[in-house]
């Protein structure tokens, strides 16, 4: 069965129409780009996906339910995590709190547990700590686990954008950009880091990227967009030479 | 363990200060009673400062009503004991008399903070549901509404006062609820869900996609402020012995958001240090009680451009003192 299952999804902003009748169906387990010119309507069809938006009409279904309308932290609890095109790191607190608030979606002990400092509260804060910590220790964050968010540098930035979604422990995992401004070495790292990730933990993962390398290296089904419709849907190296695809990028002969 | 016999040895030490202050154990030994009421209304406002800091500084969503919890959890607790201290004194007319004050002060405030804490949760839930700076104008509505509201009840003195409160509430009961709220806060402050809340404050569409319910936690941490504003409210009353509304108007609120600019949004200490501070401030210029919000003003600008995040910012006494733990052992990926 298929993990999400996007059909007829529409998304309207007055006359514009940024999503035009999307049918998306996403695999567990498998690396899909997403990719499209500028204003072709990927964040849009990510920010459909988390609930930021209720789309016009159509269905989202996430492993059998449908998920249309939800809010944001609800549908991240079923199973959805995802980074932000501009990164948005909780800036002032610490490498390491920024992971942990992400765990705390799958966390029990309470409020009144909290302050009463009960042993629950306490194992499930050590059990947090551990497993943040290996978390950062995978994305190679370790070392500035009690450094502030904002302090630092850009590549560090967006690979805690990813472990902290991580921290979700989400069945589907939406990357927004993850290589923008990177230079060359560093997108080949983190697609080096996005296959085992996916392959240590399983997830589907679906990403919106522009560069071209990082889409036709990792992924194994792209899915194109323009204005906001489907133009082509298939391997790589089908897309890389679809007549449409190109028409789109480079304009009609 | 530890922190109970901490609780008891703190409990004693108030106890005692409380019993020297008042001069239990010797006139001469004595504070002068102007003094001992500068330094219990520090611990009220210690109380209103740290609850508002947990909504406006960990937050990070500005309430400016506090003034009306406050009146909320002052009105009902005074209520309370006028009119049903004597049958609790009466039930419990086998325990000493001190204890007996205690239990009714309690009671009392109890009923206090449950107002509170109701009526902040039902200005929070529509204004909290939103992003932005609904709460701020939800809130600043909300306390003139409540003091128009308290100030035509005549079941507790409308526009002459609420007098006849009795005194139940010492140093020793108003630092105890300090030194509680201070835990309370930093507890919460440092947990889990505590951590939802700076989140929130740093970045709320990012909580939300980390699976966050924002609005639960924003609503949470607005009750437990109100129901602790009402707590202060409470000692107010029974340490003051009459009530006006003229006590909770806006500029009172006002008052509690410079304590915590001036001390540190989203610390602790800070605002602590902040309401030390500025009671000792206005009492201390009460000469010059003509240019007293003119050197506020002027210090405010100062400390804003000097030290724009407060004299303590997000730091706490106590962080100086953080250790680092060792790293667990696992596999890395290929970089």
């Amino acid at each position: 069965m298929a993990l999400l299952e996007l059909s007829g999804v529409t998304m309207r902003f007055g006359g514009l129409v940024a999503v035009n009748d999307l049918h998306l169906t996403l695999d567990p387990g498998r690396l899909y780009g997403l990719i499209g010119p500028n204003g072709a309507g990927k964040t849009t069809v990510f920010n459909v996906i988390t609930g930021v938006y209720t789309p016009n009409s159509g269905t989202i279904r996430f492993d059998g339910a449908d998920i249309g309308g939800e809010r944001t932290g609800r549908i991240t609890r079923r199973g959805i995590a995802r980074t932000f095109q501009n990164i948005r790191l909780f800036g002032d607190m610490t490498v390491l709190s920024n992971v942990k608030v992400a765990f705390h979606c799958r966390q029990e002990a309470g409020l009144a547990a909290a302050v009463l400092r009960a042993p629950k509260h306490s194992s499930e804060e050590e059990r947090v700590d551990r497993e943040s910590r290996e978390l950062l220790k995978i994305f190679h964050l370790e070392a500035a686990a009690e450094e502030k968010a904002r302090n630092l540098p850009y590549g560090s930035q967006r690979r805690l954008e990813i472990a902290r979604a991580m921290a979700t422990s989400p069945r589907l995992l939406l990357l927004d950009e993850p290589a923008a401004g990177m230079n060359p070495h560093e997108a080949r790292e983190l697609m080096d880091l996005i296959r085992w990730v996916r392959d240590r933990f399983g997830m589907a993962i679906l990403l919106v990227e522009h560069n071209m390398k990082v889409v036709m290296g990792i992924c194994e089904i792209v899915h194109a967009l323009d204005y906001g419709s489907t133009i082509a849907v298939g391997k790589p190296a089908e897309i890389q030479s679809n007549p449409k695809v190109i028409e789109a990028y480079l304009g009609g002969a | 363990m530890k922190g109970f016999l901490l609780a008891v040895a703190v409990v004693a030490v108030l106890f005692a200060a409380n019993a020297l202050f008042t001069g239990a154990l010797g006139a001469g030994l004595a504070m002068s009673p102007y003094l001992l009421q500068v330094i219990c209304l520090a611990g009220i406002n210690i109380i209103l400062a740290v609850s508002l800091n947990l909504i406006n500084g960990f937050t990070g969503q500005f309430s400016i009503g506090h003034a009306g919890f406050m009146a909320i959890g002052a009105y009902t607790s005074a209520y309370m004991t006028v009119n049903f201290g004597d049958r609790v004194q009466s039930v419990l007319s086998f325990l000493p008399s001190a204890a007996r004050d205690g239990a009714v002060l309690l009671i009392s405030l109890a009923a206090g903070a449950l107002l509170a804490a109701i009526a902040g949760f039902f200005v929070g839930v529509p204004s909290l549901r939103l992003r932005g700076d609904y709460l701020a104008i939800v809130t600043l509505g909300f306390g003139e509404i409540i003091r128009v509201f308290i100030l035509n009840i005549d079941a507790v003195g409308g526009a002459r006062g609420f007098s006849g409160i009795p005194k139940i509430a010492s140093f020793f009961w108003i630092y105890l609820f300090a030194a509680l709220s201070i835990v309370v806060v930093y507890r919460i402050v440092h947990s889990s869900f505590g951590r939802t809340l700076i989140a929130i404050r740093e970045d709320e569409i990012a909580a939300e996609a980390m699976g966050v319910d924002t609005t639960r936690s924003k609503v949470i941490s607005f009750v437990v402020s109100s129901a602790m504003a009402g707590t202060g409210g409470g000692l107010f009353g029974h340490y003051l012995m009459y009530l006006h509304t003229n006590s909770f108007t806006f500029l009172k609120s006002i008052e509690i958001i410079i304590m915590i600019v001036i001390g540190g949004l989203g610390s602790i200490t800070g605002s602590v240090v902040g309401a030390v501070l500025y009671i000792s401030l206005t009492e201390g210029l009460r000469e010059f009680a003509q240019y007293r919000m003119v050197l506020f003003s002027l210090m405010l600008v100062i400390i804003m451009i000097v030290r724009p995040q407060g004299i303590l910012g997000h730091r706490e006494v106590a962080s100086f003192l953080t250790r680092r733990r060792r790293l667990p052992t696992v596999p890395s990926a290929p970089l």
